[in-house]
């Protein structure tokens, strides 16, 4: 990264971070509803040292790695049969849409109920918010295979089953990171969804606690690691191998 | 004959404008190791002649056989050059050639078919290299290289060098002829381009549109090189360039007509 962009962004926080100071400064709000920098980063830095933040981020990332891996799995056999079959996308096409419009809080109710207040109903909140992002970015990624390659590889006695693990897969590996970055958002937050109305343990579960116990200083530490994780994993995992994948396969 | 196409139409079905015959009756023999170009105006159904010689489109009427084998899928035994870009983004240059080389050939052994044609090509040196990373030429002769490797009976090429610049182009055409003497192929090459017909092939094969057919087959008896000056060469040029212009005004007319007919 350029160096006069990091330095930028580094003087931007650490602005907000004066802004912020200035106005606790000033008093006029009460400091349960508005707590100072510093006591922010001593709850940050209690939560890390009792090791109470780190067990949430554990059982958090558990969640999220298997409702994820599930996701991935279950999106990319629909997105498969959809992108393969005119008369599956014909049939059920449109429903995925329909699916992946409703927002992940909604599946919490459902998830509550079928699984009680347990890690299950995180992670089926988790797979449900994945699933059909994943899906839909297969389906294009297989919808749009340029028909160039396919008849280039039948010139070369390549077709059928051979055609589809040999050019039809490889060609679709920049929709496929897509969909596995816009997977991995959308389950991200449907975890945190999840985990507020959850019996813990996980992050959004400590969030919560924190809310009970009117704890703001705490409240805020916890929405600024979800908020990081959410950033560095975006940007130093999934679009970076996205964007790679972009430039190998001509696309940027 | 090596090449025989016999009384060969093809019409496409189209659901909302109905049928649509390209051509009909072709009647075409090629030698083995012939250079033969086909020659049209745009639309004349070249493409789609070559891709039914590929295998890629059936026949809607008539055959096509290869050693007196009918054509019924594509196969390795003939290669395509294609258009527009084909190679494989995901693989480097290397494996692209050794694509087709994979369920016959050990890993070995195709590695060096592929560096012998790359070597032909004279892209050697970019045997790592990515597509994205290779100029326009540089692909199409990669593309040719990969469709050489299979040791195909004919080498069937859609307009390779129609995209790239002129100098490129007049570069490629002495390395294609180089490689058709050295691999004593067999090329049908479509070009709508009638001094790249004229100097590279031992016959040019005129095609006239609506409907698609052949309307002249001109044998070339000029010895290569051949220099774009040549008295001989100028002459056949003036006489291909008689033929399409005849056939280039009797489509601008009909479809000036069928402007008329919608506008009023
Ligand atoms: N799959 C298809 N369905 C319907 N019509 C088609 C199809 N492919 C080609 N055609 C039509 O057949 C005719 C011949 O097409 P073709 O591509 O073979 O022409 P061409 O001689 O190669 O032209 P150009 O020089 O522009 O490449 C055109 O009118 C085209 O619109
Ligand atoms: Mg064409």
């Amino acid at each position: 990264m350029n160096l006069n962009i990091l330095i930028k962004r580094i003087l931007f926080l650490v602005a907000v971070v004066g802004i912020w100071q200035l106005i606790f400064s000033a008093g006029v709000l009460e400091e349960i509803i508005f707590p100072s920098p510093l006591s922010v980063w001593e709850a940050l830095y209690n939560g890390f040292t009792t090791g109470d933040f780190l067990g949430a981020l554990g059982a958090s990332f558990r969640h999220l790695f298997i409702g994820l891996a599930m996701a991935i799995a279950f999106g990319t056999v629909i997105g498969v049969i959809l992108g393969k079959s005119k008369q599956a996308d014909e049939t059920a096409g449109m429903y995925l849409i329909a699916m992946q419009s409703i927002p992940s809080i909604v599946w919490v109710p459902l998830a509550i109920m079928l699984f009680g207040f347990s890690e299950f109903a995180v992670i089926f909140v988790v797979v449900l918010g994945g699933t059909f992002v994943m899906a839909l970015n297969v389906r294009t990624a297989i919808q749009s295979v340029p028909p160039q390659f396919i008849r280039a590889a039948r010139t070369m006695g390549t077709r059928g089953i051979s055609s589809f693990f040999r050019v039809e897969i490889p060609s679709s590996v920049p929709y496929f990171m897509t969909g596995l970055r816009l997977a991995w958002a959308f389950s991200w937050r449907a975890l945190m969804a999840g985990e507020l109305l959850s019996n813990g343990p996980g992050l959004g579960y400590s969030l919560a606690y924190a809310q009970d116990y009117a704890r703001m200083d705490q409240v805020v530490a916890i929405i600024v690691i979800i908020g990081v994780i959410g950033a560095v994993v975006d940007q130093f995992v999934f679009s970076k191998l996205e964007k790679n994948v972009r430039n190998r396969w001509g696309l940027s | 004959m090596f090449l025989q196409l016999n009384d060969v139409g093809k019409t496409f079905e189209d659901k909302e404008k109905g049928e649509f015959e390209v051509f009909s009756n072709i009647d075409l023999s090629i030698d083995r190791k012939e250079f033969v170009s086909l020659l049209g105006p745009s639309g004349c159904g070249k493409s789609t002649l070559l891709s039914m010689v590929a295998g890629l489109e059936h026949a809607t009427s008539g055959t096509i056989q290869l050693e007196d084998k009918q054509i019924k899928q594509a196969g390795p035994d003939r290669g395509m050059v294609f258009q527009q870009p084909s190679l494989f983004p995901w693989l480097n240059v290397r494996d692209n050639v050794t694509f087709p080389l994979k369920s016959t050939l050990s890993k070995q052994e195709a590695e060096k078919r592929a560096d012998h044609f790359l070597k032909m090509v004279h892209l050697s040196r970019f045997k790592k290299h990515y597509t994205y990373e290779l100029s326009g030429g540089m692909q199409q002769r990669v593309a040719i290289a990969r469709a050489l490797a299979m040791d195909p009976k004919v080498l069937l090429m859609d307009e390779p060098f129609g995209a790239l610049d002129e100098q490129t182009r007049h570069i490629l055409h002495d390395e294609l002829i180089k490689i058709w003497e050295e691999t004593q192929k067999t090329i049908l090459f479509v070009t709508h381009s009638i001094q790249e017909a004229i100097k590279l092939s031992d016959r040019v094969i005129v095609m006239g549109t609506r409907p698609g057919r052949i309307i002249a087959d001109f044998n070339v008896d000029i010895p290569r090189p051949r220099k774009r000056s040549d008295e001989r060469v100028i002459e056949l040029e003036d006489k291909v360039m008689n033929l399409l212009k005849e056939e280039i005004n009797k489509v601008l007319k009909e479809e000036l007509n069928n402007e008329l007919e919608y506008s009023h």
